[in-house]
């Protein structure tokens, strides 16, 4: 009868978007007349935050301040091709098609400045804040909004920009399985501490260590959404949830969420995050995406502190009380290993 | 950069590879507000659902109480009577009533219906819709439609599926195994010899590792609202996660090219990968199409949970080759995917997970055969960390294992294994832009793990490539697991043209030409034979991994 | 045969015909269009549909549409004047949303807890919230987001 501690540690990888490319996504960016900017997309923001990275990668490349810029997704009239929202790949992929077209827009606003200035569009620069003006002098400056009235109503140029990202499409090979996958991989470790009760089996997870390699964040609090939500998601697949507890027999499936069972706010256990950013040679500012890995490392973290705790090792998901009880009994009582 | 959210840490550790960014953007790094989060406070973000339709009416289906069962007949005729009922939908009104989702992608053979009529391989498959004006009277019509069913054995254990003389689940594939290449029926990984490494191994560890079938569980349930818009088109707000999937998967199945297709999303409650699968779309349209008004198809909450694909149970068997100070020098998979009754998306989850293997570690000697198996239970479809979550679970697991059998550290274990830019991979390519080592590090420092001083001053940058960059002298092949009948097409060859960058198009429209009739029924009679020419013409995807079978 | 039903929604009369059997989440949805509360379960287990009914928090996909006559009904689409309600505020400094689908349930429920218990404890805040499901956030932000607002502060 006793409450046993013990901490368990893995580590991965995971590869961003789809496995052998030929995932391709497109962007389309253009001002209004008063020099704001709308980008039409067809991702989909599941809650990821697509329409808010794409947002700040789309004002950074503009070089206007995102209070500008609008995404506008999905609508297949409006918005150009996107794969789709999956594989971790939306920001990768839409952030680099977003990047494209957002360079062809800029260029052309700098033009239109260029004009207006008098000056060649190569010495211009932007502030980030809603103005263009030559590098190193100021005061030689037009905001983004007159640089635009003038390109529509004076010169005839559309600022506009195009942009498509696609890793071409690779092969397997039959015999020995070589192949491209992807071309960057985001990581993570982890380690969590459980208790284990060798009463009842049940298995509680009490801390969380992590750090995981997003390449950039893009934006910190939205990689934190992820991460905090996609472990608790983790937590929740170790050992809460099944739709077929008693696999491969379909008895018992749950049809609601009484019998399908998630942690609660009232199960939470602290998590503590470090982040680490080695950008992607081809992600949007080096972005990689941090989706779906974040739940991953949980479920064998779980497992292998349950092991520390009590000697057992469920090699089945989810980790149950039935499970750890079966597994104590059949060992003879707990064993605690306590090796970390 | 350290916060605290009610006694959560989160920092970002700056100093590693800080050598390798610029941190001086403008945007980006930047917690800037989510644009959409003002809508989902105040309750304005438009879900599919937050539209509204004059007369809009609501689809249900009518679903297999059985895990395998011949359809006889369905009796539709006191239901159409029942207060409300508009049309009752079944499989013969589908002008193209086979698919299977990859088609889009030239990658696979059509298995699935949309409203299966001949035969229903899980509990829960759908074979008729019916369509009233509110969801009440649609799910009493619902209990009023009689159908005649001759149940069939069934399977639910993926390596009693394999097994000669098992009930078959889908005939298109030998022994309920997807075909992969046109030649064997699983995808392999071979990369140096594993068998002579065992022989030289000091301990072998072995383990067998299982996840359960998961849902997705999205507060939203999948759905969408389809209605006729003017100009003799479609309108069609969906929950899906891939919009263009979905318009061109509705485009195939209706026979509609997909200029007449008006896709609205972007906004959903919650995806996780279980919104990819294009089936609300193709029936809500069909629905608007037959009925001239606006249909809503979405699922309750239990069919979300019972008959919405789950992510795919997997089965793992790992063996490693040990040396006792902890280099694993040989690393085995067998693996076996649950892809339920029809093929869906997991016959591309195990590519992706043999190209994954042996996860991120440089080890010389790697083997894996990962089969995609079916059997009778709700088909499978991603979710997230689709066809690399289950295996990681495993991999993990297992070096726990492993790090016990040498008595070593566990994270010990895995710095001394982990890769290493420059390391050679088992898919045969070169690491790079790694980061485990450090991870790892900076957790250990965090929970106060000692670690061995020469692993805790490791670098991904350092002590890769050299001999480590090296293809193995001698790779072990076979032939095991070969099929025949089966004809792979012409992208199969290595070396093959790759396609010009940018922008060759990954999505084409359906050929206009009149469909191909509806296929003879599945579980008897002759197979469809295989079209003269490709479906689609252009770029042809995925097609090494496909086959068409000839008689 | 439909039931004419009138209530009042966040301050206002609205009046619409309720189906026989309809529940007060498709009245409110589709009958008078405040489309804030949302389908989540319709089993009364996820609490996306979770709006007050006289004062209380109620499950409106359990409640009849035509049990809400005469009742005053409040919704997060009401909380809004048009001002920021102070949670709201504190949801999105907090981050406290990413699909945003429990959101306008989450927010009745919490502004339910601080109508009664302006100083609640967090354990106080997890229990106020444990009908409320939500699959993305892991629920830290959403009781940071709460505890602000009831300590006074609306930024993290």
């Amino acid at each position: 009868m006793a409450l046993h501690t013990g901490r368990g540690f893995a580590a991965i990888n995971y590869p961003i978007g789809m496995n052998l490319g030929g995932d391709p996504s497109q962007a389309l960016v253009h001002a209004n007349p008063d020099g704001k900017f709308t980008v039409a997309l067809s991702a989909i923001d599941l809650g990821q935050g697509m329409k808010s990275v794409t947002r700040q990668i789309a004002a950074e490349t503009l070089g206007v301040p995102v209070e500008d810029v609008y995404v506008d997704t999905a609508d297949s009239d409006t918005g150009p091709h996107d794969m789709g929202s999956f594989a971790s790949r939306g920001t990768h992929r839409m952030g680099n098609a977003v990047i494209m077209a957002a360079k062809e827009a800029r260029s052309v606003m700098l033009d239109a400045a260029a004009e207006e200035l008098e000056v060649d569009p190569a010495d211009l620069v932007t502030d980030g804040r809603g103005n263009i003006h030559v590098k190193g002098a100021p005061s030689r400056s037009i905001t983004t909004m007159a640089a635009a009235q003038a390109a529509q109503f004076k010169q005839g140029r559309t600022i506009a920009g195009r942009g498509i990202f696609l890793i071409p499409l690779s092969e397997v090979d039959p015999d020995t399985g070589e192949m491209t996958p992807v071309s960057t991989f985001a990581h993570a470790a982890m380690l969590v501490t459980v208790e284990v009760d060798d009463e009842t089996g049940e298995v509680t997870v009490t801390d969380m260590q992590s750090a995981y390699e997003v390449g950039r964040a893009l934006n910190p609090r939205l990689v934190e959404q992820q991460l905090r939500g996609g472990a608790w998601m983790g937590m929740s697949h170790a050992a809460w949830e099944t739709t077929e507890p008693y696999y491969p027999a379909r008895d018992h499936g749950p049809v609601d969420f009484n019998s399908y069972i998630m942690p609660g706010p009232g199960d939470l256990a602290p998590h503590h995050i470090s982040v680490l950013e080695r950008p992607a040679a081809d992600g949007p500012y080096g972005g990689k995406g941090p989706g779906e890995m974040c739940a991953n490392p949980v479920l064998p973290a779980v497992v292998n502190a349950v092991f520390d705790a009590v000697g057992v090792r469920i090699d089945e998901l989810p980790v149950t009380p039935e499970k750890v009880l079966r597994a104590l009994q059949a060992q003879g009582g707990a064993k605690p290993r306590r090796r970390l | 950069m350290t916060d605290m959210v009610g006694g959560n840490m989160f920092e970002m550790r700056k100093e590693f590879f800080r050598d390798e960014r610029d941190d001086n953007l403008n945007e980006v790094g930047k917690p800037t507000r989510r644009q959409d989060i003002p809508g989902h406070v105040t309750g304005r973000s438009p879900f599919f659902d937050d539209h509204l339709f004059d007369g809009l009416l609501h689809m249900r289906c009518v679903r297999s109480p059985h895990h395998h069962a011949r359809l006889r007949r369905i009796d539709t005729a006191e239901a159409e009577k029942m207060p409300g009922v508009v049309r009752i939908l079944q499989g013969r009104d589908v002008p193209r009533n086979l698919n299977t989702l990859l088609s889009l992608l030239d990658f696979g053979i059509d298995d699935e219906p949309l409203l299966s009529d001949t035969k229903v391989a899980y509990k829960g498959e759908p074979v008729a819709a019916v369509i009233a004006q509110t969801e009440a009277q649609a799910r009493a019509a619902v209990q009023k439609v009689r159908v005649e069913w001759d149940p069939l054995p069934h399977v639910l254990d993926v390596e009693e599926a394999i097994k000669p003389g098992a009930p078959v689940v889908l005939d298109i594939y030998p022994n309920n195994k997807f075909v992969y290449h046109g030649k064997y029926d699983h995808q392999k990984l071979r990369f140096g010899d594993v068998e002579a490494a065992f022989r030289g191994a000091d301990h072998i560890v072995e383990g067998r590792y299982q996840m359960s079938p998961i849902e997705q569980a999205p507060i939203e349930t999948c759905g969408a609202i389809a209605a006729p818009e003017q100009n003799d088109r479609y309108v069609c707000y969906t929950s899906t996660q891939g919009l263009f999937f979905s318009l061109g998967t509705a485009s195939k199945v209706l026979t509609m090219p997909s200029s007449r297709l008006h896709f609205i999303g972007g906004t959903v409650g919650g995806g996780f990968g279980g919104k990819v699968d294009s089936i609300h779309e193709p029936l809500a349209i069909l629905g608007a199409m037959l009925t001239g008004r606006a249909v809503k198809y979405a699922w309750d909450r239990e069919e979300e949970m019972q008959v919405g694909a789950p992510r795919g149970a997997e089965r793992w068997y790992l063996k490693d080759g040990v040396m006792r100070d902890g280099r694993i020098v040989a690393r085995k998979f067998t693996g076996y995917f649950d892809s339920g009754a029809y093929t869906r998306l997991s016959s591309y989850a195990i590519i992706k997970g043999v190209g994954h293997l042996p996860g991120p570690y440089t080890i010389p000697n790697v083997y894996a055969d990962v089969y995609c198996v079916y059997t009778n239970r709700t088909p499978a479809t991603a979710m997230r960390g689709f066809g690399i979550t289950a295996v990681d679970f495993a991999i993990e697991t297992h070096m726990d294992k492993v790090a016990d059998v040498v008595g070593m550290n566990p994270i010990d274990l895995r710095i001394l294994n982990a890769y290493r830019d420059g390391d050679m991979k088992a898919h045969r390519r070169i690491a790079k832009n790694c980061a485990l080592i450090e991870c790892a590090q900076v957790v250990a420092q965090k929970a106060g793990v000692t670690l061995s001083p020469a692993l805790a001053a490791a670098a991904s940058t350092r002590d890769g490539g050299g001999a480590r960059a090296a293809l193995p002298a001698f790779t072990a092949t076979d032939e095991g697991g070969r099929v025949s009948g089966f004809k792979s097409t012409n992208y199969a060859k290595k070396g093959g043209r790759q396609p010009d960058m940018p922008g060759v198009p990954a999505y084409q429209s359906p050929r206009t030409a009149p469909p191909t009739p509806n296929p003879s029924p599945q579980g008897g009679g002759e197979p469809t034979p295989p079209p003269a020419t490709p479906v689609r013409t252009g770029a042809m995807r995925f097609s090494s991994l496909s086959g068409f079978r000839r008689r | 045969m439909k039931t004419p039903v009138t209530l009042t929604l966040n301050g206002a009369e609205r009046a619409a015909f309720a189906d026989p059997g309809q529940n007060l989440l498709e009245f409110l949805r589709r009958g008078v269009g405040d489309l804030s509360p949302k389908y989540g379960c319709g089993q009364g287990t996820c609490g996306a549909c979770t709006v007050r009914m006289n004062g209380q928090t109620v499950l409106s996909c359990l409640v009849l549409a035509e049990m809400a006559q005469g009742a005053t009904i409040e919704t997060a689409a009401g909380l809004a004047t048009p001002a920021m309600h102070p949670l709201q505020t504190a949801f999105m400094d907090h981050f406290a949303a990413q699909c945003g689908y429990c959101t306008p349930g989450m927010l009745v429920s919490a502004k339910a807890l601080l109508d009664r218990n302006a100083t609640p404890t967090r354990d106080e805040v997890i229990e106020a919230i444990s009908g409320n499901l939500c699959r993305c956030t892991g629920y830290e932000p959403i009781i940071a987001a709460i505890l602000s607002v009831a300590q006074g502060r609306i930024r993290a």
